[in-house]
């Protein structure tokens, strides 16, 4: 057998904070397409860096491409193609002027430099685009731009470090297919994901998770494991959140989640375990429930291997009040929302109606206008013309009434990272207005409901992530507020602390709170009972996720994915625009 | 209602100042550097003067001039030379701040009554510790004289000038300077730290979850400009208490006064820092913008020189520095009981700067929003 691209022996690196970043790890990088699958915070950077030689392990070591990376760091730079998580573009310089940078500094000789420019350009399809400013290009150019400078002396093994974060379907789909071609060519390519459904497009994998390495070898052989053991359960329409609640709790369900106006579930193994599951669940679904099986998922055999899911149950939602139903007025509410900076315009007459107790999605490539209209909806950005309404008042006549009924959660968990997770609750209670026995009550309630007294004095940058997003969401509900604002609530979040994060929010929708949530993120489009889908500032099309997947079905494609849909549509208002 | 939520904000204020390492440091670090700094090492006296001396006369009266220059207190060492090019040469690499030239006659022009003369040269590329250094050896230089005058039995010079220092009159160095001392502090803590909260809160994108808040804009105003004057009047004790206490300076005026217009300083001071993080994205340009604009307001302010030796297209430049009034309130509260009429004086114009500081300070910081 040939020598691997990359021999990782135990390598155990720590930074000296909190848990090491790997433990152990040992595995191996072959030909072809190799995913480096985990959670932000699993250690996928790290192991990258490792294998650049510009860290070096604690223990351990790795030879890459037969050089060892401690003794032979030279060696291994000269033969790879590295692109970092945030390539490192002059922003100020152009497409061409960036490749004559690193052409520069990859020593490539000027004699051959037009023809090889030539070929990345039109392979990355930047030709046209060779005048721009690196900083105008979308995120999508920006990848594709930064796999031309690392493929400018042709790697024979090329890492890229998070290539899909922050690029949209579309331009994903572009990125997948270069690479794809590359390794075709006999370049081994290690791409780094927080997205598990990459993982399946893969070769190889290595499965990344809190430092230690999970799985290693192709998806297929670990999504094998649950194998038999995946079912959809369909005819549960409106009610699916209780009934997903409901199901989790019975025996012999491992993982649960709602797709559409359907449940996922993956049950335990066994022969008879699993009947008796189904059986259960079926059940406690209540009539018209069918079940069904269905392909597996590289995720629900990665929840299979951490050993489940949270559990449906939410101590939050339990706790809060039922909402009375107001009326038919809707919670929130975009009329005509527009947004024009400059000759620019960001959102373009988007109008659309939540009303009390759903989950509403914003779904888009980046800067299409997803969250320019987010944010005129929070308050956060003064409309050109339209208004926004929440709970009933306008965000502009009576910002002060409306902010009151809505709680907000940044992607980033903007928390106030030197204080304590007390000191956090007790800052937000107060700027809630909350006082006295109320916000005592609240406070106490919080830190019961999320698990987070143990962690009292701790300073909220040190959290673990899953706890970080805890304490935010704690924060955004502690004043009990009848809307949600989530602005891409669980990206690069693990699978697990995603459901616990769901769980919550679907149980207060049960309860009446109403949510608007922004992500670009296929499985939270899942939880949604409606999506618009925003597109160059407009709002291009509104629905259901099944009937957004059900308007681009078609005989050669009769179960389109979420994905799907979103490049269908949006490859659809390109072509009307162009007609 | 209100006042849980600025209470709030105050409080967090405080906290993420004094639980960040990095801020506990700007808070000790460069307020204790200034103390030492400028209080002993910066001094503007001129001591430990270097002095060459090429004496043709070796007389009596010669020897008595050496004696009397070897004698005072701020000349380090007094050195023979023997011929003008060892007394060039000195001056040339800075061995010496002044030579003292005494011609072969000087002590027998004197036993003769005729005027004797001695000849200073000085070292120019050093200007200013010439010229005080020129102004120590014409004193000397002429006590001798007036000596000699009256041990001859001849008229002393007929004007004698006595000069008395009044509020100092020992002109210490630190009577001066650690007063100034107090307003400066104020200016720096005050400005970097309120300079740094909303460009912190950009940065670590807090900044949208506190405008989605129910806490209204002013609100927010008031709970960031509060707690950096808070700290400011923290630094101005501890300053104005190591003034009194380690230094030994006279506190002759009303300390109610100086806290009465120190109010308005800071809030002055605060409404500047405010105007820096509305316009800064990020701490770092927060920090720079807040150098920009301290080191200027230091230099325009009287602190170390008078505003009146400035070319006066300059002068009306200084009058919307806050630390101009702020720096005649502490001399004189410290240094005389300024008088409250004089107090006022000094303070309607920090009301004033403070009133547009702040209000432009709240119309850029809306105006952002859009």
């Amino acid at each position: 057998m040939a020598e691997p691209v990359v021999r990782i022996e135990n390598v155990t690196l720590d930074f000296g904070q909190g848990a090491p970043a790997l433990r152990n790890v040992s595995g191996l990088v072959e030909g072809g397409i190799t995913g480096l699958v985990g959670p932000d915070g699993a250690g996928k950077t790290t192991l990258i860096r490792l294998m650049t030689g510009l860290l070096l392990p604690d223990e351990g070591r790795l030879s890459v491409l037969g050089f060892d990376t401690r003794s032979e760091a030279a060696a291994v730079q000269a033969a790879i193609g590295y692109m970092p998580q945030r390539f490192g573009l002059y922003e100020d310089l152009s497409v061409a002027e960036n490749l004559d940078l690193y052409a520069d500094l990859r020593g490539l000789p000027p004699a051959e430099r037009a023809e090889v420019f030539e070929r990345l350009l039109s392979f990355t399809d930047l030709k046209r685009f060779t005048g721009r400013l690196a900083g105008r290009l979308s995120g999508g150019m920006k990848q594709k731009l930064g796999l031309a400078c690392a493929l400018l002396t042709k790697p024979r093994l090329l890492l890229l470090d998070e290539p899909s974060v922050g690029v949209d379907p579309v331009s994903r789909r572009d990125l997948w297919a270069m690479v794809k071609e590359l390794a075709g060519e006999g370049i081994g390519v290690l791409w780094s994901t927080a997205y598990l459904d990459e993982a399946e497009a893969c070769d190889r994998v290595l499965l990344l998770n809190a430092g230690e390495l999970l799985f290693s070898g192709p998806p297929g052989d670990l999504t094998q494991q649950v194998d038999g053991r995946v079912f959809r359960l369909t005819g549960v329409g409106q009610g699916r959140r209780a009934v997903l609640a409901e199901v989790l709790g019975g025996r012999g369900i491992v993982d649960g989640v709602i797709q559409g106006e359907t449940i996922r579930l993956v049950v335990a193994g066994g022969a008879e375990e699993k009947d008796a599951a189904i059986t259960e669940a079926r059940s406690r679904a209540g009539e018209g429930a069918e079940v069904r099986p269905t392909p597996p998922r590289f995720e629900d055999a990665f929840i299979d291997m951490l050993g489940g899911g949270p559990g449906g149950r939410s101590q939050l939602a339990e706790a809060s009040p039922m909402r009375a139903a107001g009326g038919d007025e809707a919670v929130i509410e975009a009329r005509g929302l527009t947004k024009r900076f400059g000759d620019f315009t960001a959102a373009d007459d988007i109008s659309f109606s939540i009303p009390r107790g759903q989950i509403f999605g914003l779904l888009g490539p980046n800067g299409a206008g997803k969250s320019t209209t987010f944010k005129m909806l929070c308050g956060l950005l003064k409309p050109t013309s339209g208004e926004g309404r929440v709970a009933g008042f306008d965000l502009r006549r009576k910002s002060a009434e409306a902010r009151n009924q809505l709680g907000y959660m940044a992607q980033k968990f903007s928390l106030y990272g030197d204080l304590s997770v007390d000191q956090n609750l007790a800052f937000f209670a107060g700027a809630y207005g909350l006082g006295g026995a109320r916000r005592h009550e609240r406070t106490a309630l919080m830190k019961e409901v999320f698990a987070l007294s143990p962690h009292a004095g701790m300073s909220a940058k040190d959290l673990p992530l899953g706890l970080k997003q805890r304490l935010a969401l704690a924060c955004a509900v502690m004043h009990d507020p009848a809307a949600l604002f989530l602005d891409e609530p669980t990206s690069g979040v693990d699978p697990v602390t995603r459901r616990e994060f769901w769980t919550h929010i679907n149980g207060l929708v049960e309860k009446g709170v109403t949510v608007l949530v922004t992500t670009h993120f296929m499985d939270e489009a899942e939880y949604c009972d409606r999506i618009a889908l925003i597109y160059r500032g407009r709002a291009i099309a509104l629905g259901s996720p099944d009937e957004l997947r059900a308007s681009v079905a078609s005989p050669e494609r009769p179960d389109p994915t979420m994905e799907d849909a979103f490049i269908a549509l949006i490859e659809r208002s390109r072509l009307a625009e162009a007609a | 209602m209100w006042w849980t939520r600025l209470k709030a904000l105050i409080v967090k204020e405080l906290l993420a100042l004094l639980r960040d390492p990095k801020a506990r440091l700007i808070l000790v670090g460069p307020p204790l550097v200034q103390l030492l700094v400028f209080s002993y090492a910066a001094t503007l006296d001129v001591t430990n003067i270097d002095l060459v001396v090429l004496d043709r006369d070796a007389g009596a009266a010669s020897r008595e001039l050496v004696q009397r220059l070897e004698g005072a207190p701020d000349f380090r060492s007094v050195v023979p030379v023997a011929g003008e090019a060892a007394l060039a040469a000195a001056i040339d690499r800075q061995e010496a701040i002044a030579a003292i030239s005494i011609g072969p006659t000087f002590s027998r022009d004197i036993a003769a009554g005729v005027p004797a003369k001695v000849q200073v040269i000085l070292d120019g590329r050093r200007s200013n510790a010439s010229q005080i250094v020129a102004g120590y050896i014409s004193r000397i230089v002429q006590g001798l004289g007036a000596e000699i005058a009256v041990s001859g039995g001849r008229a002393p010079p007929p004007v004698d000038v006595v000069a008395r220092n009044w509020f100092n009159p020992n002109l210490i160095y630190q009577w001066f300077m650690v007063p100034n001392l107090v307003a400066s502090i104020a200016l720096l803590i005050g400005l970097i730290v309120t300079a740094l909260s909303i460009a912190r809160e950009r940065e670590l994108g807090t900044f949208d979850q506190l405008m989605v808040s129910p806490l209204r804009t002013h609100e927010i105003l008031i709970g960031k400009v509060i707690p950096p004057m808070l700290v400011g009047s923290v630094h101005l004790t501890l300053y104005v208490l190591a003034a009194v206490l380690v230094f030994g300076i006279p506190l002759r005026g009303s300390l109610g006064l100086l806290y009465g217009s120190a109010l308005f300083y800071l809030l002055s001071v605060a409404g500047l820092g405010l105007f820096i993080s509305a316009l800064a994205a990020t701490q770092q340009q927060a920090i720079l913008g807040a150098f920009l604009l301290l080191v200027p307001a230091t230099l325009l302010s009287g602190f170390a020189t008078p505003i009146e030796n400035m070319p006066e297209w300059l002068q009306p430049v200084t009058i919307v520095n806050p630390l101009r009034y702020f720096l005649i309130i502490v001399r004189g509260v410290f240094l005389k009981d300024l008088p409250v009429a004089e107090i006022a004086a000094q303070t309607l114009p920090l009301a004033l700067i403070a009133a547009a500081t702040l209000t432009a300070a709240a119309w850029l910081f809306r105006r952002r929003l859009e």
